[in-house]
């Protein structure tokens, strides 16, 4: 069964339609790849899936279960959306880490509020504490940070950031893990470093994960699946041989010449 | 007239001018906050209600609020009179909430949407975004605003003296009429200095006290 169902996702900013009826899905442990030049749709995509932006029309399906339907207005109380939410993670642009905590606080924070909601947590709170910075350091090794973990972001280079902005996202354990434009934000020759990142999270963890990106080479190398969009909809999907190699539309043909360039 | 008596007698005085300056301040700052969410409210009429007040409040002097204030409920109600303080309190609490909403507003909406976003993908609640990752960063941001408004209090509180509440100037003022002399009132000048002079030592150690991260 599909870990994520996408059907007819639509979406309208004050009367310009910039999503018209996206259509996917997702296998559990599949990388899937969306590119497409600015302006296409594929931000405004990652954001309705984190709930960021509330859709027109259509259903977002996780698991089996309708997290939403634009239609039924009980799938969209503002209460249940934080913990729909936590389905998904995100991996901003411009990382959008907290300024004033360390890396190590930045991931574990969001974590230790939630824990504070369970019953029992007053009782057990310093093994609770306890395990929650272990699986940040944990985290923060697997990124390559452990000799940075005290460190405050702007003491941080960009890439250091967004690996800390990485072992944030899963630190809440998401089904799926979605990234916006991960390495524009980089300077060229550190983008590699993040990139490694993620390869290792689809090679180790078998991370079910959303990137959209304008690496193609990565993009390529790392999915299962991409999606290429234009204007609003899914122009062309299939596995990435097929789409870099025998693009069908003369979209998706100048848009690759486009970037290759 | 020795310059112990004095001095004594002034202290009396800047007793009053601190007591104004600490409690409005106390009062101003926490209020200004709610202010400012009210000059942000998605709810129109409560918006422009607080829009209209910052207006009115910081469109006329701070010495006629005070009269008002103090003569407005007797010459309007008849009521009684309440006591002098408290009509200052009462004036400088609302007209130094209202400057604070809009350093309060100003910060806030300052600070990146992402830093929102951030805390709702990871699953926190408005509140816990606003106290656990906002706030700090829009403190930064106005604590040298803030100060400015603080430096600004102090001297303020000599519009006191209005309504006749004994603050140091006050006390300085009255021996010109009884023993005229004026050095004395130059003299309260020094207690100003001084405190001002604490005021920015502290706020400087604030300030010092937020560099370890940027925003």
């Amino acid at each position: 069964m599909a870990i994520l169902e996408v059907k007819n996702l639509k979406k309208n900013f004050a009367g310009t339609e910039v999503l018209r009826g996206i259509d996917f899905s997702l296998e559990r442990g599949n990388v899937l790849s969306i590119i497409g030049s600015s302006g296409s749709g594929k931000t405004t995509l990652l954001r309705c899936l984190n709930f960021l932006e509330t859709p027109t029309e259509g259903q977002i399906v996780v698991n089996g279960e309708t997290l939403f339907d634009a239609a039924d207005p009980a799938t969209q109380a503002e209460a249940q959306l934080r913990k729909k939410r936590l389905h998904f993670g995100l991996v901003f642009q411009s990382f959008n880490l907290f300024p004033q905590y360390t890396a190590l606080k930045n991931v574990m924070l969001a974590k230790e509020l939630l824990a504070k909601e369970r019953p029992d947590y007053r009782a057990n709170r310093a093994a609770v504490r306890k395990e929650i910075a272990e699986t940040a350091e944990r985290l923060l090794t697997e990124v390559g940070l452990a000799d940075r973990m005290n460190h405050y972001p702007h003491q941080l280079s960009g890439g250091q950031q967004q690996r800390v902005a990485i072992a944030r996202a899963l630190a809440l354990d998401p089904d799926i893990l979605c990234f916006d434009e991960p390495t524009s934000a980089l300077d060229p020759e550190i983008t590699g470093e993040v990139l490694n990142v993620i390869r290792d999270l689809a090679k180790t963890r078998n991370m079910t994960m959303i990137i959209v990106t304008h690496e193609m080479s990565f993009a390529r190398e790392v999915s299962g699946r991409v999606l290429f969009m234009a204007d609003g909809t899914v122009m062309e999907k299939g596995a990435p041989e097929e789409l870099f190699g025998n693009p069908k539309t003369e979209r998706l043909r100048s848009f690759l010449s486009a970037v290759r360039t | 007239m020795p310059f112990s008596t004095v001095t004594l007698r002034l202290l009396e005085g800047f007793g009053v001018t601190v007591q104004i300056f600490l409690i409005t301040l106390a009062a101003a700052l926490p209020l200004g906050l709610v202010l400012s969410f009210c000059t942000m409210s998605k709810f129109a009429p409560l918006r422009w209600l607080t829009k209209t007040l910052v207006w009115i409040i910081r469109g006329t002097p701070l010495m006629l609020q005070v009269i008002i204030v103090f003569y407005g409920p007797g010459l309007m109600f008849g009521s009684k009179a309440i006591p002098r303080l408290n009509a200052v309190l009462i004036a400088f609490i609302i007209n130094y909430s209202c400057y604070f909403s809009e350093i309060y507003r100003g910060g806030i909406e300052s600070i990146p949407k992402g830093q929102y976003e951030a805390g709702a993908v990871l699953g926190m609640t408005k509140t816990q975004v606003f106290f656990r990752v906002i706030l700090l960063q829009v403190v930064k941001r106005i604590v040298a605003p803030i100060g400015n408004e603080i430096i600004t209090l102090v001297k303020d509180t000599s519009l006191a003296r209005i309504i006749a509440v004994k603050e140091i100037i006050m006390m300085a003022q009255e021996y010109i009429t009884s023993k005229a002399l004026i050095w004395p009132l130059f003299y309260s000048g020094a207690f100003y200095l001084l405190f001002c002079g604490l005021l920015t030592l502290l706020l400087r150690a604030v300030e010092k006290k937020l560099d370890y991260f940027t925003v």
